[in-house]
């Protein structure tokens, strides 16, 4: 996927999240005896680990969108919102028409593509800043989502559709291919395409990749619409997942999780390089702590504390800043 | 000058790691005088300012005020001593009322609330002083650029009447550029201001790049060059011709005595067809409508002061900014460029004068900034393979000679000259038929120079056309086989051939009129 010259640093960028996931899970050793058993049953894989995996994915793929929307100097707060309005659509062409598969999967998908080309035009043609235009579709997308579904949830019965959220291949849950897929995808068309080279460039110096010809504000334009896509897969999947598309809570908050997981997996707010997987890494990383918090049966009330803690822990464990810190006030004692 | 002294710089040194900034630099300032201070980028006028005003330390030297030796610590203690500054960036706070900027820190009132009655008149008071009569409660964005200039020296000269502060009524103004963004009008306004302020005892420090601006305000200049002190005399016997060279460091004999040098190929590039041709180009408050022709295989050099619109028309010329007036045919076909994407699809270049700026992505490796604008030319489906970027880059960091060079280092680690070399590889890789060459020469040591002035030679024999600007006329004259002169934001004149030197270049710079 990367060229070799390049590969060193690029390995050298996933370190920390590694490192994090690994300690993660280890502690899950200490904490949960069992979360590495998998069994296998009907041929199919079962455990805490393939748990992680399956249960990750809506962040996972939101995180993947994200992270090139963040590495444009940008952010996508309408993830959330455009899950829901997918998941919405996909229910509605279950339940009021005889549409097939192809077009129950297809029509949601290009509503959340549209979507994400909506923000890039805010942001790119408008001229607002990400965050607003971002939060006009999370606030209004959420809306739209609840008067298509007309308040209710929508619940429905499609075998071919439950299968994306609920079904298996390869022995394991559909969900991890369809990430695995969009990993590729990504992967490909930012580096086996310009499209990386350009992002990077036009993140690092607008004024002097403008006047190099790179086309600025196209590629921006492609990362929010390639965001707005992600998000519509995550929603297919979260409906998919429980049967039911409800507008109020299908991907609540998934924006939060997925910058985090862009964050934790080593690309910066603040610009710089890139990085889909240390955003899988990302992803991973919040995912096992839920699973982790879950499986252990922590009360409820607790939960949220408990998997801020574990976050807060992870970003500082990866901040270089700390690290710096701590190094320096060891050489004067 | 002796008794009517105001200010006295004596014997002024200022180094910076590697730099001697100023060199032994006498500046005397009389009671109400307008002394301006002209110099090359570099020459050392802001460094002097900054010295004056306490920005920095000067090294050696004394200044004197009014006879009594000074120490400015900071800018707020050269204040107190009566050295007020009006930069270039004004300074103000746009969305503040005009009342608030002017007595900013120092409203009237008590120690919780402020008078707002008390603030507004005071602050209309203060501008009736220098002739402006507007609404001080208006946001100061709400008012032109030359009004927020004048309001900018308003504040300079006020000195709060409440003693709290030991200030000392203002004493010194020193203007830096106060005129580049103003239009003639709104500059005689302002100069009527600076006159009645110098037959009020001020002494007044102008600096500008506009020759005849300087004349028409001054009445001594002193010009510095590499840190050092060329000259000062009284501006009605300073001649134009006279100024200019000793900004630009040559005695005015060897001036005259510089003949054309290597322009043989001028005659076949003459034969070369048009590539490029511009009938009144031009965009308001940039560049008045130019005419301008560009053969294959010529470098055409443009020269002028700072100022002068040489970055306007390269602007223009590359689609960074739309011309209002006129238009532009490549190849015979007439074209709209309207943006550099545009411009780059029809064969241009531009290296920009801005290297940090608007030239490196200095996060990205060498190797990527030199691909960068072959890249954007192929558009993102083609992507350049690893290898042929590779190849590329060791291609042109061989044939630039930059030495010592990884091409996946980040490209913020180079020195300004690799640096350099290094956007011209960008745009030699994307092999345009007109490169637009801005100032290449600038902050690069004197091999770097020659190499860059070798290669544009090479490239134009190869059939390339070149524009090229320079502060350093000499280059200009040097390689260029047409020059076009610039001056205040228009075309002055155009030298062909045989005609180009350095003397006819600097007569036109400073006169307007063509010699003969």
């Amino acid at each position: 996927m990367i060229s070799a010259s390049c590969a060193a640093p690029a390995l050298r960028r996933l370190f920390w999240p590694a490192l994090a996931l690994v300690c993660v899970l280890l502690s899950n050793l200490l904490f949960a005896p069992g979360f590495f058993r998998i069994e296998i049953r009907d041929g199919h894989l079962y455990g805490s680990l393939i748990d992680v995996l399956n249960r990750g994915t809506p962040v996972l793929l939101a995180g993947l969108g994200m992270t090139l929307v963040i590495a444009t100097a940008g952010v996508d707060l309408s993830v959330g919102a455009v899950a829901a309005i997918a998941g919405t659509v996909a229910a509605l062409l279950i339940t009021r028409t005889e549409a097939g598969l192809l077009t129950i999967v297809t029509v949601p998908l290009c509503v959340a593509l549209l979507a994400g080309l909506c923000n890039g035009l805010l942001v790119v043609g408008a001229g607002l800043q990400p965050i607003v235009a971002t939060l006009v579709l999370m606030v209004a997308g959420r809306g739209v989502a609840q008067l298509l579904g007309r308040g209710q949830i929508i619940t429905f019965e499609h075998a071919g559709f439950e299968t994306i959220g609920g079904g298996y291949l390869a022995g394991l849950p559909c969900t991890v291919s369809i990430v695995a897929a969009a990993y590729v995808l990504a992967g490909l068309l930012t580096r086996r395409t310009a499209l990386g080279l350009f992002i990077e460039s036009a993140r690092d110096s607008p004024t002097a990749s403008y006047y190099a010809g790179v086309p600025v504000g196209a590629v921006k334009l492609f990362a929010y619409a390639f965001s707005g896509f992600c998000a519509g897969l995550a929603g297919l999947i979260v409906a998919s997942d429980i049967k039911a598309a409800d507008a109020n809570n299908a991907g609540l908050y998934l924006e939060l999780d997925a910058i985090l997981a862009v964050v934790i997996g080593g690309t910066a707010l603040t610009g710089g390089r890139f990085s889909l997987s240390g955003t899988v890494l990302g992803a991973l990383i919040i995912q096992t702590v839920t699973t982790t918090i879950l499986t252990r049966g922590v009360p409820v009330e607790y939960t949220l504390v408990v998997k801020a803690l574990a976050v807060l822990g992870v970003c500082l464990l990866q901040s270089a800043g700390l690290r710096r810190r701590l190094r320096g006030s060891a050489v004067p004692q | 000058m002796g008794e009517n002294a105001l200010l006295e710089l004596r014997g002024i040194c200022k180094s910076f790691p590697g730099v001697c900034a100023l060199n032994n630099v006498d500046f005397t300032l009389a009671r109400g005088e307008i002394h301006a201070l002209l110099g090359q980028n570099g020459a050392g006028k802001s460094t002097l300012i900054k010295v004056l005003t306490g920005v920095c330390r000067r090294d050696a030297g004394v200044i004197l005020l009014d006879g009594q030796p000074i120490h400015p610590r900071s800018p707020r203690h050269a204040e107190e001593l009566g050295i007020r500054t009006v930069y270039q960036e004004i300074g103000l706070v746009p969305h503040l009322s005009v009342a608030e900027n002017l007595l900013l820190g120092h409203q009237p009132g008590n120690r919780l609330w402020i008078n707002w009655k008390q603030t507004h008149r005071r602050a209309a008071q203060l501008l009736r002083e220098i002739d402006l009569d507007i609404d001080v409660r208006l946001p100061l964005a709400h008012f032109p650029v030359a009004v927020q200039q004048m309001i900018a020296i308003s504040r300079a000269l006020y000195t709060p009447a409440d003693g709290q502060l030991s200030r000392r009524p203002t004493r010194v103004l020193v203007l830096d550029e106060p005129t580049s963004s103003l239009a003639p009008a709104e500059v005689e306004r302002l100069f009527a201001i600076l006159r009645q302020l110098r037959d009020r005892g001020l002494g007044i420090i102008f600096i500008s790049h506009f020759v005849e601006q300087v004349y028409a305000i001054s009445d001594r200049i002193t010009v510095l060059r590499n840190g050092q002190r060329v000259v000062t005399a009284p501006a009605a016997s300073l001649g134009r011709v006279e100024l200019l060279a000793h900004m630009l460091g040559h005695e005015l004999a060897s001036v005259q005595a510089v003949e054309p040098t290597a322009r043989g190929a001028s005659a076949d590039a003459q034969a070369g067809p048009v590539l490029v041709r511009a009938r009144g180009l031009g965009r308001r408050g940039a560049l008045a409508p130019t005419n301008l022709e560009i053969r294959r295989g010529e470098v055409v050099g443009l020269a002028g002061l700072l100022g002068s619109g040489r970055t306007e028309l390269a602007r223009l010329l590359f689609g960074i900014d739309r011309a209002d007036t006129g238009s532009l045919e490549i190849d015979g076909q007439p074209v709209r460029l309207g943006s550099p994407r545009q411009a780059i699809a029809r064969g241009l270049g531009l290296c920009p004068e801005d290297r940090q700026a608007e030239g490196m992505i200095p996060n990205l490796s060498v190797r990527e900034n030199v691909v960068l604008a072959l890249q954007a030319r192929r558009g993102w489906w083609r992507r350049l393979p690893g290898r042929r970027q590779r190849e590329l880059a060791a291609r042109f960091i061989d044939a630039l000679r930059i030495a010592n060079v990884d091409p996946d280092k980040r490209a913020s680690e180079l020195s300004g000259g690799n640096q350099q070399k290094i956007l011209l590889a960008r745009w030699l890789a994307a092999d345009p038929r007109l490169l637009i060459l801005d100032e290449p020469t600038r902050g690069i040591d004197v091999g770097a120079k020659a190499e860059i002035e070798r290669l544009i030679q090479q490239l134009c024999r190869q059939g390339l056309a070149v524009l090229f600007t320079s502060c350093a006329l000499e280059e200009v004259a040097r390689n260029a086989h047409r020059v076009l002169v610039l001056r205040e934001r228009r075309k002055v004149g155009e030298l062909t051939g045989p005609q180009v030197s350095l003397s006819a270049i600097l007569h036109l710079i400073a006169t307007g009129v063509e010699c003969d």
